[in-house]
């Protein structure tokens, strides 16, 4: 059907886009189409204008956040986000929720595009998607008891629901989190990191989501607390059906929570797989050295790839592959031309020109 | 001949309104010349104050009420501040987490470096500034010339780090202290700047205490360590051999909490409950709480560390005691 709407030949290759690739099954829960995202940074005219040759020029800055990202989730998955500082993925998560609107590209939701609705028109689906943030000390608020914070998502999207039913729901959902509700008169400030990140989950979980997106939900937080939270997000997987995004980048929990990863490096994907294929047999050059940097614990000391020079700003894009500029294996067509995500024998996506070429 | 740092029972109180708080209570550690030690646990274990206490940066409310810290034979506890000041920054070096708290974001690299070395060192400035461009080519900083001459905003986080390294190696310190440097970084910065931290280690026989709550980073640059847990040291000893085989309970269930443990999708394990907080702290030993083998004697007694059969290991635990039949040391 797809294919017919957009007036495109299936290509026998496997250069076939991934999110058109297969019929779309009954699973499919979201579907991100060549979203990209800039946010324009120029300023005032003063803050634009520069001199060049002598002459005054008005001066754009843009931070291309995302670029020509394309993705599918079906129901029931963790999608694991991964890449470090800059790479997009928070941006991404923000997009994909309608907390910015895509400079491009489409998001749809259950086959319904959400990325251009109004505010009316997106409430239905606000219950249906949620959000979970990485710093349990900014993403509640402080004045608001723990029963306020909860009560607001039911009444919001439930208007006829009764007072006792509101009380049962915040109780029912502070159970689920492992967080006494007898507690629910406190603020904020009275529980720990853990804690809050798990008001934080209970909040997502009031309204019944069947998909959230949780932006580096366990970064801030110890080791012992992080496998508590982990589990719990487990758990609510299993019990309620959820479906994740999960975005990271501590690849150790990816590796753990994730059925399938996608590696983003400055707004582009570099390469998508199942969690095991990523991490047994990893292809794209950036996924390789971002695993071996893993510091791993155990007496052998291994090697790790080095990369080449700095991470790039996403205000000045490299031409090319966004990674040519570090990697090792980079050629003129590396660096003239952005490869495109190919589909490879094992089932990953790969957007790599070498790998393509068979030179890696 | 005496070890380069040894750490006998140093406690460090907080003076406060309520009461005093104990925040390291009876630590005892040593580091011998060019060793690398990693002070392990999560946070509030007291790994950063120990650290501090062994500079004396410790501030009001903070001090340290016992113990002594032998450097070099010496024990800085009892040194005057002039002569804590010789100590501090050219004998031991520190490096933190932040960059941002070593360098002056309104004075150039040159300036902050020659600083440093003026301040320790009689020497004219083109010595000082030949010397600040040996440190940086250390570091593997590009154009350290032209480095000199710019601002810490115009370096990313991982080139800032390494500023803070090569001025930390100015004075050709005896020992760095490292407080968590790499856990603001991107990973793959982070393995760069272990790997660096670890062959000048190496290259300069500098010794090297990491506090850190990654158990991975430890494990790939420390040859031994500690384990903290609420201001006290639970485990100690080689690294490889307790991180392969914990006998703590406590360094066993933060080990088989890390998720590259297990078999992913499958739950993790959680140690139940939170580290306490310093008012806090229970009676005996302070994790049995939260300990699945803990016994009667637990909730009564504080465990004293005691050395294990094996060479060199240390564990505070009255049932790991037993197990292994150990009597207290003289």
């Amino acid at each position: 059907m797809f294919l017919i709407i957009w007036g495109m030949a299936l290509p026998q290759s496997s250069t076939v886009k991934m999110t058109e690739s297969l019929t779309t099954p009954d699973n499919r829960l979201l579907t991100l189409k060549n979203v990209v995202k800039h946010f324009d940074i120029s300023g005032g005219l003063l803050d634009r204008l520069r001199l060049e040759n002598g002459r005054p020029v008005l001066h754009r800055t843009t931070v291309k956040a995302v670029n020509d990202v394309s993705l599918f989730i079906d129901e029931g998955e963790t999608l694991g986000v991964v890449g470090e500082s800059g790479c997009g993925k928070s941006t991404l998560a923000r997009t994909v929720m309608g907390l910015y609107p895509p400079s491009r590209g489409e998001i749809i939701y259950r086959g319904k595009r959400i990325d251009r609705l109004s505010a009316q028109q997106m409430l239905p689906f606000r219950a249906k998607m949620q959000m979970i943030f990485q710093d349990p000390y900014a993403s509640l608020n402080p004045r608001k008891t723990v029963r306020q914070t909860l009560e607001e998502p039911v009444v919001f999207h439930n208007r006829h629901i009764s007072n006792g039913e509101v009380k049962d729901r915040v109780s029912q959902v502070m159970e689920q989190v492992g967080v006494d509700p007898g507690w629910a008169g406190r603020y904020p400030h009275e529980f720990s990191g853990g804690q809050r990140q798990r008001i934080s989950i209970a909040r997502a979980l009031t309204v019944a989501p069947e998909f959230i997106v949780a932006d580096e939900p366990v970064s801030a937080l110890d080791v012992s607390i992080q496998a508590q939270i982990l589990n719990l997000l487990m758990k609510a997987q299993e019990d309620l059906g959820l479906t994740y995004m999960f975005i990271t980048h501590d690849l150790s929990v990816v590796r753990h929570i994730s059925t399938r990863v996608a590696v983003m490096y400055l707004g582009t994907l570099c390469e998508v797989a199942s969690a095991d294929t990523l991490f047994a047999s990893p292809r794209h050059p950036y996924t390789q050295a971002l695993l071996s940097a893993i510091p791993k614990l155990g007496a052998e000391k291994k090697r790790h790839v080095k990369l080449k020079g700095e991470v790039p700003t996403p205000i000045r894009l490299p031409p090319g592959c966004v990674f040519h500029g570090r990697c090792i294996h980079a050629d003129q067509r590396c660096r003239e031309e952005v490869p495109k995500l190919r589909h490879l024998s094992t089932g990953s996506w790969v957007a790599c020109h070498a790998v393509e070429e068979g030179r890696i | 001949m005496p070890s380069l740092l040894e750490v006998k029972d140093l406690e460090v109180k907080f003076a406060l309104r309520m009461g005093e708080l104990t925040a390291i209570d009876g630590v005892s550690f040593c580091l011998e010349k060019g060793e690398r030690l990693g002070l392990v646990g999560e946070s509030g274990a007291g790994k950063s104050v120990t650290g501090f206490a062994v500079i004396n940066l410790i501030s009001r409310p903070g001090y340290i009420s016992g113990g002594q810290i032998l450097f070099e034979g010496v024990d800085l506890a009892g040194l005057s501040a002039e002569q804590m000041r010789d100590v501090r920054g050219n004998r031991i070096s520190m490096i933190f987490q932040d960059p941002m708290m070593t360098l002056n974001p309104v004075l150039t690299i040159g300036t902050q470096m020659m600083e440093t070395l003026h301040a320790h060192r009689s020497i004219s400035r083109k010595e000082a500034k030949a010397i600040a461009l040996e440190k940086l080519k250390k570091v593997q900083i590009s154009s350290p010339e032209k480095r000199l001459r710019q601002y810490p905003h115009e370096f990313s986080g991982g080139m800032r780090q390494r500023i803070v390294i090569a001025i930390a190696l100015l004075t050709d310190p005896a020992m760095i202290i490292a407080d968590e440097p790499t856990t603001a970084l991107d990973v793959t910065i982070q393995a760069e700047i272990m790997d660096l931290l670890l062959s000048l280690c190496r290259a300069e026989g500098m010794g090297l205490i990491l506090i850190t709550h990654d158990l991975g980073v430890v494990s790939q640059v420390t040859e031994k360590i500690a384990v903290m847990y609420a201001g006290r040291v639970v485990e100690s000893g080689p690294t490889d051999r307790i991180t392969q085989d914990p006998k703590h309970p406590y360094t066993q269930g933060l080990i088989k909490a890390l998720p590259g443990s297990l078999q992913p999708r499958s739950r993790l394990n959680q140690i139940p409950g939170m580290m306490p907080t310093l008012i806090d702290i229970p009676k005996g030993c302070s994790f049995h709480p939260r300990c699945t083998i803990r016994e009667e004697i637990c909730s009564q007694v504080a465990p004293l560390l005691l050395r294990l059969d094996e060479q060199d290991r240390m564990a505070a635990c009255h049932v790991v005691s037993r197990i292994e039949g150990l009597r207290p040391k003289s």
